[in-house]
């Protein structure tokens, strides 16, 4: 029998969720035996080359490529977990949703006390730039999400029972202190 | 002008005793002299009664009626609610903000007009309705508004004008609220027995609640009439604030004196030495009339000291205005607002039966109920009892309104099928009955067999027909946006609850909603039932409750197949500011 197939991505955040994924220590051999991993920051898979069964993603949609990978990935994968902060609510980069998008860069590029002298600054307009959206979105207002783990990161014993119950199609029960944030 | 306001603000309190129970009367008469009541005012109200100022904001700022800022000297309630929307009155509100050049919620520049929306005012057999200056209106179309404006302009009084018409609209007559009653007649019954008897006549009646709940009556009084206390009100509520009803308007209009009768004869039986009618601030305009009611029964002999000559019995009514809050028409709230405060729900345990009004013992009976008490008393309470079903005993004044050929008031006996009801009224094709107003249930066709009675359909009496051309959802979208207009705000499941309800049910009428977003309305729903503290959150999901397994084809040709996108979430729509920002185009963008 095949090995069930794993994606994981990044939008964004801190790259602190992926940091905890690789925190299993040495289980990561035991996974790597469980699983094969598709499109991943881990193994720089960029393209999806095939169906996969479960995605976890971290981070929150604050672009137009964001928006679009993460709806890559609600299209190739069988279920889909959101994990960490920024992910389930914009986390610290959507502190920017205080401040409307246009006064946010306008602050940066072209009047804030660091920048060089006036009317020189533009607002970077390069294509290949992605285009910054309205608000940093948390992932489940964009595509439809089937799981949540909370956690700023959420620690790699909560990723790790996580993954291994989703794996084994079992119930998952995570001790209070995996779960407990204050 | 601080002195201006002092002094008259001054003669206002002192008319009402400085009393901090008359506050709401003292914010009413300060509206009427004013036009409004500003934080000054309320500053000077607080000082004068020598209560903290936060006492006073905090009812003030509670009711719709006592507005902060001036408003227009002639004020335009138009009526939003379901039926009046069915029947025009988005229509006639365009024309009103196009004559006056403003729209809702504005005062015309030079002061003469301000046009606001209310909830249902009473009128939705005569719909769309409107209040200008208090004044009901009824029958609007748009055409008329440019001529009522005019004449409005041209110094003509409100009543003069010929939409100023509330008509009867009494469709049939039943046994126990219309017909004749000599005034006295059933007190002079009831004096003859002693209080305990009264009750047990009532008890035989098996007379329950006209308000929805359907608590039976007798038992009630005697709970009040068994606590240990001195003193004992009586409140009737005519605070019929549920979307569809107007029954009470027509019973306080025909049939006042039967209202007063009940009311003595309740006084009688719990001990009571003070009765209070709390109306609706909608109804002002009948106020007038009822004062003349009561005061010609003082004169009688049936009202104040020694009624009917006997020795010791004495029971008055004052009649308390209320200002338009819909939640003030749950009793706790009711009794809240004639304490002068703002309509916020109590906790109970204890019961108003235990602690009521001032604390004391009260009990609060619908004006139907107490309607019928007093033809129990004139005619026996087994006469009373072999009208009806087993457990609804005696009529039921039903309200209807909506796709019918002959909405108004229809006295019938408890009983009565849905499918009965459409015929008498003149109702074709419909598509849903809504029974008990915005907080009732919507009854689809495959349970139009079923009856109007406690035991089946209960119902405050408020009956709204859909017809099948109506788009039976958003009329229930306009129902969750009535609670979220009349939730108090005091508990979470409701403030909160009623918003995120209306966004997701939104949400799945613009087609946006997925499988999932239906789940997640259900849960709201359920939350909101289960959670909040008193009636009118517990039953602000009914609208979705009772629509979305009975009418789930409705729902399911509005959702969407999806693919795990939202359909919330609009790309382009997030994109476009970040675009414009750095002077880049969609063109360049995958």
């Amino acid at each position: 029998m095949s090995k069930p197939v794993v994606a994981t991505g990044h939008f964004t955040g801190c790259f602190g969720c992926h940091m905890s994924i690789l925190d299993i220590d040495e289980r990561i051999l035991d996974l790597v035996e469980l699983v094969e991993f598709n499109k991943s920051p881990i193994n720089d898979i960029k393209h999806f080359t095939k169906p996969v069964d479960i995605g976890i993603i971290e981070g929150g949609i604050s672009n137009d490529e964001n928006a679009e990978i993460l709806m890559e990935f609600r299209k190739h994968c069988k279920i889909l977990v959101a994990i960490g902060a920024c992910a389930l609510t914009g986390g610290v980069p959507s502190m920017r949703n205080l401040v409307p998008l246009k006064e946010c860069l306008e602050e940066a590029y072209l009047n804030g006390p660091t920048v060089k002298s006036e009317n020189t600054g533009i607002i970077p307009n390069d294509p290949d730039i992605p285009v910054l959206l309205d608000k940093v979105y948390p992932c489940h207002e964009v595509v439809k999400i089937d799981y949540f783990l909370p956690g700023c990161p959420p620690s790699a014993d909560t990723i790790w029972n996580a993954l291994v119950a989703l794996l084994k199609g079992e119930p998952l029960n995570l001790d209070y202190e995996l779960i407990k944030y204050d | 002008m601080t002195h201006h306001y002092r002094e008259q603000i001054k003669n206002i309190a002192n008319k009402y005793g400085n009393d901090r129970g008359y506050l709401m009367n003292i914010a009413q008469d300060i509206v009427k002299e004013f036009g409004y009541i500003s934080d000054e005012m309320v500053a000077h109200v607080a000082e004068i009664l020598n209560i903290p100022m936060v006492q006073v904001r905090d009812m003030v700022s509670f009711y719709s009626f006592l507005p902060r800022k001036p408003l227009g000297k002639n004020v335009i309630r138009l009526s939003n609610a379901v039926i009046e929307r069915m029947k025009g009155a988005d229509e006639v509100g365009k024309a009103f903000e196009k004559e006056l050049g403003i729209s809702f919620g504005e005062t015309t520049k030079d002061n003469l007009f301000t046009l606001l929306h209310t909830a249902c005012i009473g009128l939705s057999d005569q719909a769309p309705g409107a209040l200008i200056n208090n004044v009901p209106l009824t029958n609007l179309k748009p055409a008329d508004v440019p001529q009522i404006i005019r004449d409005i302009k041209a110094g003509k009084n409100v009543s003069d004008l010929p939409q100023a018409r509330v008509l009867l609209n009494l469709k049939k007559e039943g046994e126990v609220i219309c017909a004749p009653l000599e005034s006295g007649q059933a007190i002079r019954n009831a004096l003859n027995m002693k209080p305990e008897e009264v009750i047990a006549e009532i008890n035989k009646s098996r007379l329950r609640g006209r308000g929805g709940a359907g608590f039976p009556t007798a038992m009630k009084w005697d709970f009040c009439r068994k606590q240990k206390s001195p003193i004992r009100y009586l409140i009737c509520n005519a605070d019929e604030g549920e979307p569809g009803t107007f029954k009470d308007r027509v019973i306080l209009t025909e049939y006042p004196d039967l209202v007063f009768e009940g009311m003595t004869i309740a006084g009688y039986a719990i001990g009571a030495k003070e009765g209070i009618m709390y109306l609706r601030g909608e109804y002002a305009y009948l106020l007038d009339n009822l004062e003349k009611v009561l005061a010609k029964r003082r004169h009688l002999g049936l009202l104040g000291e020694n009624i009917c000559g006997r020795e010791g019995f004495s029971f008055d009514i004052r009649i308390q205005l209320g200002a338009g809050a819909y939640v003030c028409g749950e009793e706790s709230a009711l009794i809240e607002s004639a304490e002068g405060k703002r309509g916020a729900p109590r906790d109970r345990p204890p019961f108003p039966v235990q602690k009521g009004y001032k604390n004391e013992p009260t009990s609060v009976n619908n004006v139907e109920t107490l309607c019928c008490a007093a033809r129990i008393l004139e005619k026996g309470g087994e006469w009373f009892a072999k009208i009806g079903t087993k457990d609804s005993t005696g009529t039921k004044m039903l309200s209807v309104s909506g796709d019918c050929e002959h909405p108004g008031v229809y006295e019938v006996e408890y009983g009565i099928t849905i499918e009965n009801l459409l015929e008498l009224v003149g109702a074709k094709d419909t598509q849903a009955v809504q029974v008990g107003g915005a907080s009732g249930k919507c009854v689809a066709p495959k349970d139009f067999g079923r009856r109007i009675s406690f035991e089946d359909l209960p119902t405050g009496g408020s009956i709204m027909i859909f017809g099948k051309n109506r788009d039976l959802l958003e009329c229930m979208h306009q129902f969750i946006e009535f609670f979220i207009e009349e939730s108090c705000g005091w508990c979470v499941p409701c403030r909160a609850g009623t918003t995120l309800l209306e966004k997701k049910f939104r949400q799945i009428l613009d087609g946006k909603g997925t499988v999932q977003s239906l789940a997640e309305l259900r849960r709201i729903a359920q939350t909101v039932k289960a959670m909040s503290r008193c009636g009118l959150g517990q039953t602000s999901a009914n609208p979705v409750l009772t629509t979305i397994y009975d009418f789930a084809d409705l729902y399911a040709e509005r959702i969407k197949e999806e693919d795990g996108k939202l359909l919330t979430f609009d790309l382009q729509k997030a994109m476009k500011v970040g675009i414009e920002a750095s002077g880049r185009t969609m063109e360049g963008v995958k």
